[in-house]
């Protein structure tokens, strides 16, 4: 198919950033075509049935930032968003106690009390805190990342923005935002709290997705994430989607198709095709070729940069510094199919313990030793995890009266001594296995069927490189205006009419469909070069 | 003292947050959980149980049935068939709503009417010289409503296929394990939904039935704030919320006629005589004065008024019932008298009674919000009810 100028905008990869980016593009008016490689959509955000009846969040499993104008503008719920509760999170422990926060205040209050009084207050003062710097820092995540080193209006404009955003925090809260900028997660809970539990549990949300440590500088930022949720409460623009995180892809999916645009699954992109430093169109794996005068890359910044195009139509600081880029994988998933429910030894039998997360996370030692293991190339013996039961919030997961479990697995070091292969795998798998058995004894016997998936099978499958699932870590020096990297943060690339609209690019990591929405902006607003 | 229901042995032990509502001197839960999130959800992702014994229920019998129920309601009795259910207002002689309920014609001529207040009274009155009983079966019969898009696999798994293939406002008689019932295809939530119908001595097995097979369908027991903000997104009215019953309407200007309503649909002139219908043919003629729309507020106008104190917009966790203004260009067009966030739509709506001259679906107006005790306007679009209406709510399968 070479014919002309059929299209306004090709989007290269139908993750979820690149539907949402066409669903804007759409909305504005452009003839839009979405190539997705697999025959599903959503990248890594996808549900499929692997095992008959039962349906796997594949990768990612709970939508979490998911911006609210996108939602809006896009009007998600009409093409089936749901956003189901998920309200509490369990530390099991290994003596048998265990730590869990509700979502009803005064329950958390009064089982952090039972660890430890002093916590159970701190935590409110900390949560208000947190709160407060997240109204201030939210709009960053609205707004087109400035060049730090341009002396253009526009960018000096928009620094000064942020200048102004940052104006209005009292001293404590910029004390606080500058500490949470450059010290590690363990460190800055440390001053908080000293409940073991809790601070492992909430200081694992800074190294998801990172090849970093509880205890490795710059974790303790991601805290704010979660907290950036939380002013969307009411909102709910966090939990579980119905349906699984296919849910999301498909709705945005719907909406971009009920704006016209053209989304084609098992269509590969090859290459794009530059033409004087232009980039003009793109060539299908199949042979074909398409045309339109913009093209977007919804894939991480490596293919992106050095895959998709030659490394002769880019600057050579350029491919360096995306030669650079952090991209290194550290989680792996499992899910399973399961006969029955775990039975936790902590809190016995059916309970509403199991309608949240439950985090193997008990304590800030635990967390570092699995990355001991990964820092010198092992899998991590006794892993983190963060585990979700689709099937107890959405019972349509799974046949009746049977369940699924996600489990969000770290460290899986992409680079793993000697590379991965199957047998690695499994031994992986099983690594998970005996370390969640011995929290919930039943569980090796109740699984059905179990899919395995490292860095290696991310990559390979979901076209990840090395299984990095945020397209890039989110550590401070490739966030903002450096992400992908300095001068090229504003979704714009060194080919003319080639754009970035992945979680490689600003704001990154996880479902949010900001990257998608900011480059379709980005792209409306200025006129291709 | 309040009265408990038939299911309260059932239910006082799941309720969890012992938020218990009065409900025609009855107590029935307001959530189980601490909050009613999860019951919400159920409503629109899985299946809800929801006991709704309290309503009154009246059973009426005899030869002149039909020609005794045309004469209340508003809706052509002799169209409905056996089998069939009508949802209905009633009006007094002013043309002014008096209640609203289903009517379920059982048989030929047997007829059950649901009601929110007790009407014995009312009906007994229009009764003379006709050949029908009535029966108050309030207290012998129990309900309860099971309801989302699980309702239908719950109910199928745990009867003998009667209710398989029952359609939208339609009723049948099935057997739910050992227990006998009457099953309506109705609901107060706009979804895929059954109301079922059964001896209070039965109540307490036919729950344990239900809960046993919904249990692999995510079966929740769930209360009143729930079904609260479900009824709004269903655009369905509450009585002594949305609207004052006539006869209990201390000054004139508090009685709405059908038409105001919404229920203009409901109102069937062409049948012959029925109480109220000369008003109501006047008022058709004339055009009512008063609308009941939908509103649906601006997020970017509710997120400019609360910047403007520092915060996030703060949305109402539970449903309000409560009268607030509604304003076109600075003067008064009306007042909203239920509003909730919308979990499933993402947006904040709320039922509204607007002036004739501004109930346009489209029109633009303001709603009263207030941001730290400072009474400000957000604005708000005039819409068409249900704001939502699942396909699966009529779907045949």
């Amino acid at each position: 198919m070479s014919a002309g100028h059929r299209y306004d905008a090709i989007v290269i990869g139908g993750g979820h950033n690149g539907l949402v980016n066409a669903a804007y593009l759409a909305r504005a008016g452009k003839r839009v075509v979405v190539l997705e490689k697999r025959h599903v959509l959503g990248g890594a955000a996808v549900t499929e049935e692997i095992y008959p009846g039962f349906k796997y969040s594949v990768c990612s499993y709970v939508v979490s930032l998911l911006r609210p104008e996108i939602i809006r503008d896009l009007d998600l719920p009409r093409h089936g968003l749901e956003i189901l509760p998920l309200e509490s999170t369990l530390t099991p422990l290994p003596d048998g106690d265990h730590l869990v926060r509700w979502a009803d205040h005064d329950q958390t209050r009064r089982e952090l009390y039972r660890h430890s009084p002093r916590d159970a207050e701190a935590y409110d003062d900390f949560g208000k805190l947190m709160y407060q710097l997240a109204v201030a820092v939210k709009p960053i995540l609205a707004m087109v990342p400035p060049d730090p080193t341009s002396l253009s209006p526009k960018d000096l404009l928009g620094f000064g923005r942020l200048a102004r955003h940052f104006r209005g925090l009292g001293e404590e809260q910029f004390h606080a935002l500058f500490k949470l900028m450059t010290m590690s997660a363990a460190d800055y809970l440390d001053e908080w709290f000293e409940t073991e539990p809790l601070k492992a549990t909430m200081s694992a949300s800074g190294i998801i997705g990172t090849f970093l440590g509880p205890r490795s500088p710059g974790t303790a930022y991601v805290l704010l994430h979660h907290y950036l949720g939380e002013i969307d409460g009411a909102m709910r623009a966090w939990g579980f989607p119905r349906g699984g995180t296919g849910g999301v892809s498909e709705s945005i999916a719907g909406a971009a198709r009920r704006f016209g645009a053209d989304i084609r699954t098992e269509a590969g992109v090859a290459q794009v095709i530059v033409k004087n430093g232009k980039a003009v169109g793109v060539a299908l794996e199949n042979g074909d070729e398409i045309r339109a005068p913009v093209v977007v890359s919804a894939l991480d910044p490596k293919r992106t940069f050095l895959e998709m195009v030659e490394p002769k139509d880019l600057p050579d600081d350029f491919v360096d510094a995306i030669r650079r880029f952090k991209i290194r994988g550290s989680s792996g998933k499992v899910n399973l199919s399961l006969s029955e429910l775990p039975d936790f030894t902590c809190l016995p039998g059916m309970g509403p313990h199991l309608r949240g997360a439950i985090s193997i996370s008990p304590s800030v030692d635990y967390l570092e030793r699995a990355y001991d293991d990964a820092k010198y190339g092992a899998f991590s013996r006794r892993p983190y995890m963060d585990i979700i039961i689709p099937s107890m919030i959405d019972p349509g997961m799974a046949p009746p009266g049977k369940h699924v479990m996600s489990i969000f697995v770290q460290y899986a070091p992409s680079d793993l001594d000697g590379g991965w292969d199957e047998t690695k795998r499994e031994a992986f798998g099983d690594a998970v296995i005996d370390t969640l058995a011995e929290y919930a004894p039943n569980l090796p016997g109740a699984i059905l069927h179990r899919q395995v998936l490292t860095p290696w099978d991310i990559e390979r499958e979901m076209g990840l490189t090395q299984g990095n699932i945020f397209h890039g870590e989110l550590t401070l020096q490739q966030l903002f205006c450096m992400r992908p990297t300095v001068g090229w943060a504003d979704f714009t690339t060194p080919v003319r009419n080639y754009y970035q609209c992945g979680s490689g690019t600003h704001p990154g990591g996880g479902i949010t469909g900001a990257s998608g929405r900011l480059a379709a902006l980005k792209i409306l607003g200025g006129r291709p070069r | 003292m309040l009265r408990t229901t038939p299911f309260h042995s059932r239910t006082a032990p799941l309720c969890e947050a012992q938020n218990w509502r009065r409900w025609a001197g009855y107590v029935t839960a307001g959530s189980y959980e601490l909050t009613h999130d999860r019951e919400y959800h159920a409503i629109r992702s899985s299946a809800a149980l929801f006991d709704v014994s309290p309503l009154f229920k009246y059973e009426i019998r005899g030869r002149d049935a039909v020609r005794f129920l045309d004469r209340v309601v508003t809706r052509d009795v002799s169209k409905c068939v056996p089998g069939q259910v009508l949802y209905t207002p009633w009006c007094d002689e002013a043309g002014k709503v008096m209640d609203d309920g289903t009517l379920s014609r059982l048989e030929d001529d047997t007829f059950r009417l649901t009601a929110a207040e007790p009407n014995l009274r009312w009906l007994l009155d229009n009764a003379p010289g006709m050949d029908v009983e009535i029966a108050d079966v309030s207290d012998s019969l129990a309900a309860l409503s099971l309801q989302g898009p699980n309702a239908r696999s719950i109910l199928g798994s745990a009867s003998d296929g009667a209710v398989d293939g029952l359609g939208f406002f339609r009723l049948t008689t099935a057997r739910v394990k050992d227990v006998s019932v009457t099953v309506t295809r109705t609901g107060y939530t706009g979804d895929l939904g059954y109301e079922i119908w059964v001896d209070a001595s039965d109540a307490p097995r036919l729950w344990d039935v239900l809960m046993d097979a919904g249990g692999p369908y995510g079966i929740t027991p769930a209360g009143i704030l729930a079904l609260d903000v479900a009824r709004i997104e269903a655009g369905l009215i509450l009585i002594d919320v949305d609207y004052v019953p006539a006869h209990r309407a201390i000054i004139e200007d508090r009685k709405s006629s059908p038409f105001e309503l919404g229920l203009g649909w409901t109102v069937k002139l062409d049948k012959g005589a029925f109480v109220g219908r000369s008003a109501l043919v006047e008022e058709k003629r004339r055009g009512p004065e008063w609308e009941l729309r939908g509103l649906e507020v601006s997020w970017e106008s509710l997120e400019e008024v609360y910047t403007e104190v520092g915060l996030p917009p703060q949305l109402p966790s539970v449903a309000w019932r409560t009268s607030v203004p509604v304003y076109s260009q600075g003067k008064q067009v009306g007042y909203a008298t239920s509003g909730c966030w919308s979990p499933i739509l993402k947006k904040y709506i709320a039922l509204a009674h607007l002036h004739a001259s501004h109930s346009r679906p489209g029109t633009d107006v303001h709603m009263e919000v207030t941001v730290e005790h400072q009474r400000r306007r957000a604005k708000a679009r005039v819409v068409e009810t249900p704001f939502f209406n699942p396909e699966r709510k009529r779907a045949a399968k």
